[in-house]
């Protein structure tokens, strides 16, 4: 499953050689992230963010529990508590806006993870398990903070999770009924908060265990690469360990100082200001916007406002859970034999000037108001959204004609494959 | 086949949400829109002249305001709102004494119970009760009040937009329509009961306007104008939203520190362990 080049685990004395006969789990580590996992040596910066994301999974994971340590999932006392963190508990104040905040940044990660996979097809063979396991990361991930932002129960936690959960109404013949047990009563109370707090403490480890699939799954072929050209040789790989470690390092550094800039010094900034007012059932918000990771999906569930055939509501839970969903067909939508958008004139095209602007257009409306200009924008964009990924992505792989590609990685760092030194190049400097 | 599934279905979405958007431009293109007073007159939360002392990534509170905001909550606010997650405690912070916060307690009537009747009875405050509030409960507060509960003022800073300046703004907003928005909407008048004001979201707020020059008068000898009534008690308000302020930015400079130093470390090791496989020119 790995490289023949890729360097072997040896033990350095008597204990790890004797953990490596019991449990050969820094073997399995070595092998995963050390310098027994050779990597595409072209890497850009934007492989850096599947590491960012895990690093925020866990950073997700630690804050959480220590918050959960002095939160009660109580519809008559979840708000207080979350005051009680924010002032009574030492450094609760810094844990919840690590939490809020890297809820953010997870999500900023995920999305420039995943767009950097659109770029460079990066869900083609022999990467598609890859890909699929990734989507199912990003469902569970979205289905988590949607639980998380619930639990502080201020208003727009009490009215998201009514229009989130009302969804389900739009289920024709069992929706009502669905929703109700779904969310434990007519509206959302102290049964939905209590199952949501358990469900947004169960899943960030379900995710764990996806995310081991997923980069399990990913060792099998090895990473793909900015050139879209397959390994051929050792001298087109480095040891992860210590190249892309040491890659990696750096861009958490970058990563993490814009992310303390946002917790120390813009901590409210991404949420919205009528979460800390205490949840009421009779006063409903002037706008009900979900967090800013969700616009674009919100946007397309709103602009769907006629009733053709079908309602208009049910339209637009069809087309917003559809259009992630439909990232699931995509190793089969698209066919060129070419995977990275440099060789891809046309792909590219349709990628900067279509993709892109849509996304932007979309996260703009989702967290504006309901009125003009923004919905014909949002239906706009909307349509666009579908025609790229299951009109567009098809008929381009089958007409493009791709530009030349490098023969090898080597020839495409180096200028020309003959220069390659089979394994020479690859011992550190020290 | 799954392309021509997958074609077939985008064409469909597309086709939909189109349909809602021919629907929506033919009916934008035949109505005129309701114009709404509120929608076009509201004005956003402007900064007192200079802004506040916590303003921006350094800002520090000015403790002789925090001070005078204070007494503004205590002689003009506390009759009608409360302030719930403050604890007399947590005016040490606002630069009094052990002492002097005790007192401060006492000088409060809170809930307590009889220790011999059992009975519900009020005592003085103790350092470690929370701000009491002016209401039994919320229908003793909808009752006095015209059926407009007074918010709690503890997050009010923070469950408002840009809401140092809102809380400013809005102390200081109250008056007459201006000509323009006469001119625009004949029929606009402030309902009995309310009161206009520029910066509140719908032009007609529940409470009276509450300053009056010379209302309080501070212990250090500031003028007590409205603007400068209305600038402390904002500035007070937004130290019970957030008791932690100024500790979060002097931490986040120091974080940012470490992060700065460690990551050009970090990027200098990196340059280091890539320099040996850098493509390298043929000489």
């Amino acid at each position: 499953m790995s490289f023949p080049w890729a360097k072997e685990y040896k033990p350095a004395n008597d204990f790890t050689k004797w953990v490596d006969e019991k449990l050969p789990l820094p073997r399995l580590v070595y092998n995963a992230v050390g310098a027994g996992y050779p990597v595409p040596r072209n890497l850009n910066y934007m492989w850096n963010f599947g590491v960012l994301a895990g690093f925020c999974l866990v950073l997700q994971i630690i804050t959480g529990v220590v918050l959960a340590m002095h939160y009660a999932a109580n519809a008559e006392v979840a708000f207080a508590t979350t005051e009680h963190i924010m002032r009574n508990v030492n450094w609760g104040w810094m844990m919840r806006y690590m939490h809020a905040n890297g809820a953010s940044f997870f999500f900023l990660a995920l999305y420039i993870h995943i767009f950097r996979g659109f770029f460079y097809s990066s869900y083609k063979a022999p990467r598609e398990m890859i890909w699929l396991l990734g989507v199912v990361i990003f469902l569970l991930t979205m289905a988590t903070a949607f639980m998380g932002y619930v639990l502080p129960w201020g208003q727009m936690s009490f009215w998201g999770a009514k229009v989130i959960t009302g969804l389900f109404g739009a289920i024709p013949l069992v929706g009502e009924p669905l929703q109700i047990w779904l969310v434990g009563g007519f509206a959302p109370d102290n049964a939905a908060l209590n199952r949501f707090f358990s469900l947004h403490f169960l899943l960030p480890f379900v995710i764990a265990g996806v995310v081991i699939l997923h980069i399990w799954a990913l060792h099998i072929p090895g990473s793909s690469n900015p050139t879209g050209v397959e390994v051929k040789q050792e001298s087109d790989t480095v040891p992860f360990h210590p190249y892309y470690t040491a890659k990696d390092g750096f861009g958490l550094g970058v990563f993490l100082i814009l992310y303390a800039a946002f917790v120390f010094f813009l901590p409210n900034l991404l949420g919205h200001a009528d979460n800390y007012i205490e949840a009421n059932p009779l006063a409903t918000p002037a706008h009900i916007v979900p967090e800013w990771y969700f616009y674009p999906f919100y946007a397309i569930l709103r602009a769907f406002t006629f009733d053709f055939v079908l309602s208009a509501k049910l339209w637009g839970v069809l087309a917003m859970f559809s259009s992630i969903l439909l990232w699931f067909l995509l190793p089969w939508l698209d066919r060129s034999p070419v995977r990275s958008g440099h060789y891809r004139p046309l792909f590219r095209k349709f990628f900067w000037f279509g993709l892109i602007p849509c996304m932007a257009v979309l996260f703009v409306c989702g967290g504006a108001p309901a009125e003009e200009p923004y919905v014909m924008l949002s239906q706009i964009a909307t349509a666009y959204y579908f025609i790229h990924f299951l009109v567009i992505i098809p008929i381009v792989s089958s007409i493009e004609k791709p530009e030349p590609l490098p023969y090898s990685i080597t020839e495409a760092v180096l200028g020309s494959d003959k220069d390659a030194v089979l394994g020479e190049n690859t011992t550190p400097a020290t | 086949m799954i392309r021509l599934f997958s074609i077939a279905a985008g064409l469909v979405f597309a086709l939909v949400v189109l349909v809602s958007f021919g629907v929506g431009a033919y009916t934008a293109a035949t109505e005129t829109p309701v114009k709404d007073a509120a929608h076009e007159f509201y004005q956003k939360p402007k900064a007192p002249a200079g802004g506040f002392s916590f303003d921006g990534p350094v800002g520090n509170w000015d403790i002789a305001q925090l001070q005078r905001g204070l007494k503004v909550y205590s002689e003009v606010c506390a009759a009608c709102h409360s302030l719930k997650f403050v604890a007399f405690r947590n005016l040490e912070q606002l630069g009094y004494s052990e002492a002097q916060v005790k007192a401060f307690a006492a000088s409060k009537t809170v809930p307590g119970i009889d220790p011999n009747t059992g009975e519900a009875t009020t005592r003085p405050g103790l350092p470690t009760d929370y701000f009491p509030s002016p209401y039994p409960n919320a229908v003793a507060a909808a009752a006095a009040n015209n059926n407009a509960i007074p918010p709690d003022l503890s997050l009010m800073t923070k469950a408002r937009n840009d809401g140092s300046n809102y809380v400013y703004s809005l102390m200081v907003g109250y008056g007459q329509p201006s000509a323009e928005l006469k001119a625009e909407f004949p029929d606009f008048e402030t309902p009995t009961g309310l009161y206009f004001n520029k910066y509140f979201p719908n032009l007609n707020i529940a409470m009276p306007p509450q300053l009056n020059a010379g209302q309080v008068t501070y212990d250090d000898g500031t003028e007590a104008t409205v603007d400068q009534m209305a600038q402390d008690v904002a500035a007070f308000l937004t130290w019970t939203a957030e008791p932690t302020l100024v500790k979060r930015k002097q931490t986040g400079w120091a974080v940012l520190g470490f992060l700065l130093f460690a990551t050009i470390l970090a990027y200098f090791a990196k340059q280091q362990i890539w320099s040996a496989v850098k493509p390298r020119r043929a000489e």
